[in-house]
């Protein structure tokens, strides 16, 4: 047996796609989720409640449970399917949708909670500045909630990282295409490739670790400065 | 009179309960942990186990890999059913097994399966037209069902060309559910998960085109002093577990 190198080129190609597939998503949910959350943050209503519910319900519900309905709304049959021409599951892109719907709440909910503590007298001083409404949407309401911009991207992006139950239910494990990290790490356990299940393990925790705690110092420093 | 009539009434189910359990004073507990695709036919063989001997089956299901290396991390398990040879042969080698315990209960076959009725003819043509997007098979790195799917192709040279069609489920159990979706158009599963499915379209895959997939079990270090775990693997050997495991799909050998 020859002494194996500590990253091999599956290795790096999974770190790699993990990390494209939590910045897309990252993405999508940040310009999804911010306007969701600042709808959240000033409607009034049962509808409100509802719509909170639903974007929570990946919080309680297993990623199983959440695959398997992703899994069947992908397939062949569905409407889904039918709107785009073509199957989201097996495809990086099925990857980004579920991501997206399983990260959501994370996202949603600082983003919501900031533009909340905000409160609405901001708005109404740019209203009387003459500020238009989508003027001082960016320019005042977004500065002002850039704390909960930034938890949520963090938290958006690392629970995309941690993702397990739901990718292996639409994913497939294509290396390249999704086969992600969560995936290789069972991959390696299961072949009894421990050292290797060590390797992406460790980083994977050391990497978590490092994420939070930057956004700790962070919120902690945004705090500060306010007081 | 209605009290009396109430003790009375308790103690004859107390009665009937001593002599219920009265053949099986020793009655145990089994906890056997069984390969996924195993799951039905195991489940049957318990119910009938438990009415021959009055001891009782627990099941832990999962990925023959994912039970190997919880037996290496001390699970409770007392009798092992895997989908390969591989797991109890190396379980026997490092010592978490009971040597000359493990034997051969099932032999299972691979069928490539369509959810579509008119996808296979019947003969594995298909497999050369390419006709499709995705073809489902196990991981065939801890699957035997998958590795048998690769040998199968490769004997048909048609795994190069169908490569980045290929897509892997975890389990065989999950395997079955990509085609059974129709998220992949077909795939290599077991004849057990679709012996009883009249739909879609299917190519019995022969068995000179991949090596045997006997699927052995083996009696624990956990389970050695079980008299339950020792009976229970007697059991499986026996020809009422037999008929089961062969009504299920598998083949068995003598």
């Amino acid at each position: 047996m020859t002494e194996a190198p500590l990253l091999d080129a599956a290795m790096v190609q999974t770190t790699v796609l993990t990390l494209k597939l939590a910045a897309v998503s990252t993405i999508v949910l940040l310009a999804v989720g911010t306007p969701l959350a600042w709808w959240l943050a000033r409607a009034r209503g049962l509808w409100k409640e509802v719509v909170a519910s639903i974007v929570a319900l990946p919080i309680v519900l297993p990623p199983t449970v959440l695959g398997f309905y992703l899994l069947i709304a992908m397939g062949p049959e569905s409407p889904l399917t039918a709107l785009l021409g073509r199957k989201l599951s097996f495809t990086f892109e099925g990857l980004v949708v579920g991501s997206v719907i399983y990260s959501l709440p994370f996202v949603v909910n600082p983003i919501r909670n900031a533009f909340e503590a905000m409160g609405e007298r901001p708005m109404e001083v740019a209203a009387t500045l003459r500020a238009a409404p989508l003027d001082a949407f960016f320019s005042v309401a977004l500065p002002l909630a850039a704390p909960g911009l930034f938890t949520g991207a963090v938290l958006g992006f690392a629970h995309t990282v941690g993702e397990f139950g739901v990718i292996l239910m639409i994913g497939g494990a294509i290396p390249g295409e999704t086969k992600v990290l969560s995936v290789t790490v069972f991959d390696y356990v299961e072949t009894l490739q421990w050292d290797k299940a060590h390797v992406l393990a460790g980083g994977m925790l050391a990497m978590s670790f490092l994420v939070i705690l930057s956004m700790m110092l962070v919120e902690r420093r945004l705090n500060g400065r306010r007081e | 009179m209605a009290f009396a009539k109430g003790f009375l009434h308790g103690t004859s189910i107390v009665a009937f309960m001593a002599l219920t359990i009265a053949p099986s004073a020793r009655a145990g507990e089994v906890l056997a942990a069984v390969a996924a695709n195993f799951t039905g036919a195991a489940n049957e063989i318990a119910a009938a186990f438990t009415e021959a001997t009055g001891h009782t089956v627990i099941h832990s299901f999962g990925p023959t890999g994912q039970i190997y290396a919880q037996i290496t991390q001390e699970a409770p398990f007392e009798v092992f059913l895997a989908a390969d040879q591989a797991r109890p042969e190396r379980a026997e080698a490092e010592g978490y097994a009971v040597p000359g315990t493990r034997f051969t209960y099932g032999v299972g076959r691979v069928v490539l399966w369509s959810a579509d009725d008119t996808l296979i003819d019947g003969t594995g043509a298909v497999l050369g037209s390419g006709d499709f997007t995705h073809i489902a098979i196990a991981n065939p790195q801890t699957a035997p069902y998958g590795a048998a799917a690769v040998e199968t192709m490769q004997g048909l040279g048609v795994f190069a060309s169908l490569g980045d069609k290929i897509v892997q489920g975890m389990t065989i159990t999950q395997t079955h559910q990509f085609v059974a979706t129709g998220n992949a158009q077909l795939g290599f599963v077991a004849l057990s998960q679709v012996l009883d499915d009249e739909s879609g379209s299917r190519w019995m895959v022969p068995q000179d085109l991949y090596a045997p997939i006997r699927q052995d079990a083996v009696l624990l270090e956990r389970g050695a002093e079980n008299e339950a775990a020792r009976a229970y693997l007697a059991f499986l050997k026996g020809p009422e577990a037999r008929m089961i495991i062969e009504k299920f799909g598998y083949d068995t050998e003598d």
